[in-house]
C-alpha cells in the first residue's frame, strides 16, 4: 500500500504543477504565492477545525453530557484552554523509553500526521477552492488514509512496551479490516456520480434530481443511506473511536500505541487523531451531504450561481457546518457507547458491514441501470 | 509452559511468574508467550493491584494476582489502640462504603461486652449501613461502564452518589469516613429535616438506576461484552469462598443480612428480598448489584418511615474495657461478607483482631476464572468481581 501510494503521488505531481495559477476571487496569483498560500491554507484547514472540534466537542459538549462544566478558567468560558494544553505539551520532557528504537519512535507521529495532511489535499472547499483537483480524488483519499496504519505500527513496535505492541497490532488488524467497508461504501457514491473526481461528485449532487424534484439537488445520503451508514461506522473504526477503540483501550492497554509517548510527540498524535476525524467528516460531507454546495432552492432564493466565485467563500463555511454536524455524531457515539472486543469488531466488519456494502453496490448498480 | 499442559505444577508456575515479574519489565517476546504485568500502576486496577498474566497472543494462559502493595498493617495496628480508636482505623478498609466497615467490629465488641444498642440506634445503624451500600454500589454501576469503554456513566454515578454522601455528611460530619458507630449506640442523633432530604436523595438514586438500566444493561455491546464472560458456577464460587453479589450472581441464595442471627441490625423487621441470578457471568454480577441498589433504596424508605423514638446510646462505661473472650461477627457488606474476629484479654486494647474482608476472598478466584480468557475480558471480569484495593490489602 505505501509504495503504490507514493507512486500514485508521484504521478500526480505533474497534474498539480500543470495548473500553476489559482483563481480566487478573480485575482491571479503567481506560482510561488499560490504554493505558499496553499501551504498556509493546508495548515489552517487541518489545525483550525481540529482545535475547534476539540474545544467544542471534546471539552465542552462532552462535559455537558457528563453533567460537568469543562474548562472554565482559561479565557472567557475556557476558550483559551487549548492554548494552555498545547503549551503544557510543548513544555514537557521528550522521553524516549530506554530500549526504544529511537529513530522509528521519533518518526512515527510524523508519519501519522503526514497521512492527515495528504488527506486534506483532495478535499474541495469550493468550486475553485481546492488544493488539487484530481480525477481520481476518491481513490487517492482512501489510499493515503491507510498510511497512518504504518505510523501506528511503527509507534507500537518502537516503543519497546508490551502495551504499545498489543495496541499497535490491534490497530493494524482493525484498520485493515475497516478499510474495506470504507472503500466499498464509497463505491456506491462513485457509481451514482459516475466519477472519481470529488468536484464532479459535488456537481452531481447539485445538479441531481430526486425523481424529477431538484429543489434539494440530490445529496447522496438520501439515495446512498446504506453507504452513508457504513461509511460513518467505518470512519469511527478508522479513527479508533469508541465503540471501536480497542487499539487505545484506556482501561486495558493504558493508551495503546501512544502509551510511551510524552510531550510534543504525544501532541502530534493527538492532533492527528482529531484532525483526521475532521477530515473524514469533510470527506463524508463531500461524498454524501453535497460538499461545499448549498441546496439549489437556497441558491435560487439568494440568486447565487452554484459555481460562482462567491461560493469559494461560502463553500468553506458550508463545509465547516457539515463537518461540525458529522463530528458531533462521531463524538456523541464516542462518549456514549462501551467498546467492542477485538474479535467482535472483526466479526462486525467481515460478517456484517462488508456483505452489506456489497449488497449496497449491487443495489446501486441495479438502479443505475434500471432508472 | 504451553497451553496444552494446563495441569502444570502450581508452585512452579507462580515461581516463574514471580521471576518474570521481578526481573523488571522484560520486553522480549518469548517463544511460548509473553508475560504482561497489569499493574500495580494501571487504570483498570483502581489502585495498586498487580496481575501477572502469561499470554499466548491475547489469550491468558495463567494469571496471578499479586497483592500487598497497599498493605497498611491494620491487624497489627489495632493491637495498640483502644476500642474507640480502632473504629477510626477500620473506616479506611472499604473506603467507598465506610460506615459498613464499622458495623461488624462494633457488633463484635458489643457481643463481648454483653451490651445491646437501643432500638433507635439499631434502626439508624441499619439505615446508614444501607446508605453506605448505595454509596458503594452506585460507583460500581458507573465504573463498570468505564472499564468497558463507556466513560459517561461514571460521571452520572459520581453526581448522584453525591446526594447520598451529602446525607451521610450532614448526619455524621464525615463524608467518606463517618466514624459514627459507637459501642452501645451512635455518636449523634439525626439532625432536623434529615429524613425528608434523604428521601429526596433516594429519588436521585432510583432515577440513576433507571438510567443505568437504559444506558448500560440495555446496550447490545455491553451484553456482548459481558454475557457468558467469566462464568463462575455456584459450586466453584462457594469453594473459593466468594461472598456478596458475586455468589448471588451464581445463583446461590445466601445473604448474611437475612441468614445471620446478629442482633444490633433490624433487617428482620423489613420487607425485602434477596436478588439472585442463575447465570454466574459478568452480566449477572452487574445486574444483581443494580437490583441490590434498588432494594437498598426500598429498605431505606421503610427505615425512614419507622425510626422509633428513644435514646441513641445504651449505658456504656466511660472507659471501655472489653471482657476477656472471643467473638466473630460477620455482616453483609457492599462487597460481600466482612467479619471481625476479636480476641480480648480484658484490657483496653484487643489482643488480636482478624479481619475477614470480602474483596480478598473474592480475588482468590481470579486465577481460576481468568485462565483461557482474552485480555479485554480480563478487565471485564476484574471489574465485575468488584474489588476495592483497601479491602484486599488491609
Amino acid at each position: 500500500m505505501p509504495l503504490s501510494t507514493l507512486a500514485l503521488l508521484a504521478s500526480f505531481t505533474n497534474q498539480v504543477s500543470a495548473s500553476p495559477k489559482l483563481a480566487l476571487l478573480a485575482v491571479e496569483f503567481p506560482y510561488w504565492a499560490t504554493t505558499l498560500f496553499k501551504l498556509l491554507m493546508a495548515f489552517i484547514a487541518v489545525l483550525i477545525p481540529a482545535g475547534g472540534t476539540v474545544y467544542l466537542y471534546l471539552f465542552k459538549m462532552v462535559s455537558f453530557m457528563q453533567s460537568r462544566l469543562g474548562p472554565m478558567e482559561a479565557g472567557p468560558y475556557g476558550s483559551l484552554q487549548l492554548m494552555a494544553e498545547v503549551g503544557k505539551f510543548a513544555q514537557k520532557e521528550d522521553i524516549f523509553p530506554a530500549r526504544a528504537d529511537r529513530f522509528v519512535f521519533a518518526a512515527a507521529p510524523y508519519v501519522v500526521l503526514v497521512s492527515t495532511f495528504l488527506l486534506v489535499l483532495v478535499i474541495p472547499f469550493g468550486p475553485d477552492a481546492a488544493f488539487a483537483n484530481f480525477d481520481v480524488g476518491v481513490f487517492l483519499a482512501l489510499a493515503v488514509s491507510s498510511l497512518s496504519v504504518i505510523g501506528i505500527l511503527m509507534a507500537g513496535w518502537a516503543s519497546a512496551s508490551k502495551y504499545s505492541l498489543l495496541g499497535g497490532l490491534r490497530a493494524a488488524g482493525q484498520l485493515i479490516a475497516y478499510e474495506l467497508p470504507l472503500v466499498l461504501a464509497v463505491v456506491g457514491v462513485v457509481i451514482q456520480a459516475g466519477s472519481l473526481n470529488l468536484q464532479r461528485i459535488v456537481q452531481a449532487q447539485v445538479e441531481g434530481e430526486i425523481f424529477g424534484w431538484g429543489a434539494l439537488g440530490n445529496p447522496f445520503f438520501l439515495t446512498q443511506i446504506i453507504g452513508f451508514f457504513i461509511f460513518l461506522v467505518a470512519v469511527q473504526a478508522e479513527l479508533a473511536q469508541v465503540p471501536f477503540d480497542m487499539p487505545v483501550a484506556e482501561s486495558e492497554l493504558v493508551s495503546g500505541y501512544m502509551t510511551e509517548y510524552s510531550g510534543f510527540r504525544f501532541l502530534l498524535f493527538f492532533i492527528a487523531e482529531f484532525a483526521t476525524a475532521n477530515i473524514f467528516a469533510f470527506l463524508a460531507s463531500v461524498l454524501f451531504l453535497g460538499g461545499w454546495s448549498l441546496p439549489p432552492f437556497v441558491t435560487d432564493i439568494f440568486g447565487i450561481d452554484s459555481y460562482s466565485n462567491a461560493m469559494n467563500v461560502i463553500g468553506p463555511i458550508v463545509m465547516a457546518t457539515k463537518m461540525l454536524l458529522l463530528t458531533f455524531v462521531i463524538y456523541w457515539v464516542r462518549f456514549t457507547y462501551p467498546r467492542f472486543r477485538e474479535d467482535q469488531l472483526q466479526r462486525f466488519a467481515w460478517k456484517f458491514l462488508i456483505p452489506l456494502a456489497l449488497f449496497n453496490i449491487a443495489l446501486t448498480g441495479f438502479f443505475k441501470v434500471a432508472l | 509452559m504451553t497451553a496444552t499442559q494446563p495441569n502444570i505444577d502450581r508452585r512452579q508456575l507462580s515461581y516463574i511468574a514471580g521471576q518474570a515479574a521481578d526481573a523488571r519489565v522484560n520486553v522480549e517476546l518469548e517463544a511460548e508467550g509473553m508475560t504482561l504485568n497489569i499493574g500495580p500502576q494501571h487504570p483498570a486496577t483502581h489502585g495498586t493491584l498487580r496481575i501477572v498474566v502469561r499470554l499466548d497472543g491475547e489469550q491468558v494462559i495463567e494469571a496471578d494476582p499479586i497483592m500487598g502493595y497497599m498493605h497498611r498493617g491494620y491487624e497489627k495496628l489495632v493491637e495498640v489502640r483502644t476500642y474507640p480508636q480502632i473504629n477510626t482505623l477500620v473506616n479506611r478498609i472499604d473506603w467507598l462504603g465506610s460506615f459498613a466497615n464499622e458495623v461488624p467490629f462494633i457488633l463484635a465488641c458489643e457481643q463481648l461486652m454483653g451490651i445491646e444498642a437501643p432500638p433507635r440506634a439499631q434502626w439508624i445503624r441499619t439505615l446508614f449501613f444501607e446508605l453506605s451500600r448505595i454509596a458503594n454500589l452506585t460507583l460500581f454501576l458507573g465504573d463498570m461502564g468505564v472499564q468497558l469503554g463507556a466513560v459517561t456513566p461514571v460521571f452520572y454515578a459520581f453526581r448522584d452518589r453525591e446526594h447520598i454522601l451529602n446525607q451521610i455528611e450532614s448526619a455524621t460530619g464525615g463524608r467518606f469516613h463517618p466514624n459514627f458507630d459507637r459501642i452501645g449506640g451512635l455518636k449523634d442523633d439525626l439532625p432536623a429535616g434529615w429524613v425528608d432530604e434523604t428521601r429526596r436523595a433516594l429519588g436521585h438514586i432510583r432515577k440513576f438506576c433507571d438510567v443505568m438500566e437504559d444506558l448500560i444493561v440495555g446496550n447490545e455491546i455491553f451484553e456482548a461484552r459481558t454475557r457468558g464472560i467469566g462464568v463462575i458456577p455456584a459450586d466453584v464460587a462457594l469453594s473459593y469462598g466468594l461472598s456478596g453479589a458475586n455468589v448471588r450472581a451464581s445463583g446461590v441464595d445466601w445473604d448474611l443480612r437475612r441468614d445471620s442471627s446478629n442482633s444490633g441490625l433490624v433487617y428482620d423487621k423489613l420487607d425485602w428480598k434477596v436478588w439472585t441470578h442463575p447465570d454466574g457471568d459478568s452480566f449477572a454480577r452487574y445486574w444483581v448489584r443494580l437490583q441490590e441498589v434498588r432494594e437498598a433504596c426500598h429498605m431505606v424508605d421503610q427505615l425512614l418511615d419507622s425510626i422509633p423514638a428513644g435514646p441513641i446510646m445504651a449505658k456504656v462505661p466511660r472507659i471501655i474495657k472489653v471482657p476477656a473472650g472471643e467473638a466473630y461477627v460477620a455482616t453483609e457488606n457492599p462487597l460481600g461478607e466482612m467479619g471481625y474476629y476479636v480476641v480480648s484479654q480484658g484490657g483496653l486494647e484487643p489482643f488480636r483482631v482478624k479481619i475477614r474482608s470480602a474483596s480478598f476472598s473474592n480475588m482468590s478466584i481470579a486465577p481460576w476464572v481468568l485462565k483461557g480468557t482474552y485480555v479485554p475480558d480480563v478487565i471485564t471480569i476484574l471489574a465485575s468481581l468488584y474489588f476495592i484495593l483497601g479491602d484486599i490489602d488491609r
